[in-house]
């Protein structure tokens, strides 16, 4: 479902990752620095490798071999950043219908209600994301790429600006969404126990290289 | 004492219009301008940047001047208008429209550009991952996000335009009903025995119009921030 064979040169960080994910939820395990979210910023499309092919779902997305970049818009990704980035101009509601309106996708009701009952975010819905706490800005945002349809989602550090207490608020919905929503993840973190709880596959980025790959337990 | 005479009247709606027609013809000008100036690195950017403030150091006859030799029926872009497309500046509102318009766009462009840089862009990357095409993002994030510096802009271009009077009474010069805004009918009132409470009654209308934009655009800039932060 996600190839990515890549090298991109970042001033004086090289980054040279290689990888097969097939698992429901592949977690991307650094310590900061080590090109985690450069690399999910390519599969995202934002950032063009120097060299190297991504294939999303079986599409070739990067190649630069044969001089392919699809744009960030035609790829069909969820993304949830660490810093939720809801549109502050317009309410909850509006946020959560963006992703269907930018794609001309039409009404899904069913799933619009099913992923608002799965992050519990319905009475949120008339408010603006200014009047949010951080972690119904993190359900939101969730439920915001969700509702895009995507084919793969990116979570880049979701929980990273949230403090324990809250992280252990939004983790059960993660677990959720994984068990039930259906859609494969690439899940950022530097937290071996969220990975731990969440992740079906590892990819293990140090200084910018896969050092291991495989189940959970090469966490230990 | 405060009645106030037809001729004053045309002077005031002539200068309204020119003032309402500068504006809004320059505005979507001013938008790309101001996006082009925060978001683009170019050749040539500085001096585009210069030339737009140009108009803002540069004496106004100087400008008025200039847009005579452009854009007068026998300038080089005035003839073309006039002979293809029947277009014709020189003499007519439309001139002192332009020369208006033309004086204006720095003090519009500028809130404009302003607002546009203080976005955060990773708004819009945002918009993009969930499959806006770069001009949706546009009209959905950037825009309605830079809506007060847009309107604040257009407000301080609609007070420059009303007030404008060099480049206008020297590229079209002071005829009542045609060219004659408030600006220009106060010029001649005052070189007029007996004018001085006609020109009294344009000096307060313009102290008016002028009050009332600065307030209009207080008003804009405090929507602005609290846009901005989500409430």
């Amino acid at each position: 479902m996600l190839r990515v064979d890549i090298e991109k040169q970042l001033g004086e960080f090289s980054l040279h990752a290689s990888f097969t994910g097939e698992g429901r939820v592949i977690g991307l395990f650094g310590a900061s620095g080590a090109g985690k979210s450069s690399l999910v910023n390519m599969i995202a499309g934002l950032l063009r490798p120097d060299r190297g092919t991504i294939v999303i779902d079986g599409e070739t997305v990067d190649d630069t071999a044969a001089g392919i970049h699809v744009p960030t818009y035609r790829r069909r990704i969820g993304y949830v950043f660490q810093d939720a980035r809801l549109f502050p101009h317009l309410s909850v509601a509006q946020n959560l219908d963006y992703g269907r309106r930018m794609n001309g996708l039409a009404p899904d009701p069913a799933q619009h209600k099913r992923i608002i009952d799965l992050l519990d975010i319905g009475a949120l819905q008339d408010r603006r994301p200014g009047k949010l706490s951080g972690g119904e800005r993190q359900r939101v945002a969730l439920g915001r790429a969700l509702l895009s349809k995507p084919r793969l989602l990116l979570l880049d550090e979701p929980l990273g600006a949230l403090d324990e207490g809250r992280k252990l608020e939004i983790l059960p919905y993660l677990v959720r969404l994984r068990d039930e929503a259906n859609v494969p993840m690439v899940y950022v973190s530097h937290d071996a126990a969220e990975l731990r709880q969440l992740a079906t596959q590892i990819v293990m980025l140090k200084q910018g290289r896969v050092t291991s790959f495989g189940g959970v337990k090469v966490l230990t | 004492m405060f009645e106030i005479s037809p001729a004053e009247w045309t002077a005031i709606l002539l200068s309204l219009r020119v003032a309402v027609i500068a504006t809004l013809v320059a505005t979507p000008f001013g938008i790309a301008l101001a996006w082009l100036l925060a978001r683009r690195d170019f050749w040539g950017k500085s001096v585009l940047d210069a030339v737009v403030h140009l108009p803002l150091v540069l004496p106004p006859v100087v400008t008025g001047y200039l847009l005579l030799l452009t854009f007068g029926r026998r300038g080089l872009v005035g003839g073309f208008l006039a002979d293809y497309l029947g277009i014709v500046f020189a003499f007519r509102w439309t001139g002192a429209a332009l020369a208006c318009g033309v004086m204006a766009f720095p003090l519009l462009v500028r809130p404009m550009r302003l607002s546009i840089e203080a976005i955060d862009r990773r708004l819009e990357q945002a918009a993009e991952t969930l499959g806006a095409a770069p001009w949706k993002v546009f009209f959905t994030v950037t825009l309605p996000l830079a809506l007060p510096g847009v309107l604040a802009g257009m407000v301080l271009g609609f007070a420059k335009a009303i007030g404008e009077f060099g480049a206008t009474i020297t590229f079209v010069s002071n005829i009542p009903g045609e060219t004659q805004t408030i600006s220009s009918a106060i010029y001649s009132l005052i070189q007029t025995p007996d004018g001085d409470a006609a020109a009294g009654r344009l000096v307060i209308v313009s102290i008016v119009i002028a009050i009332g934009a600065l307030i209009a655009a207080e008003w804009f800039a405090r929507r602005a921030t609290l846009r901005l932060h989500g409430n």
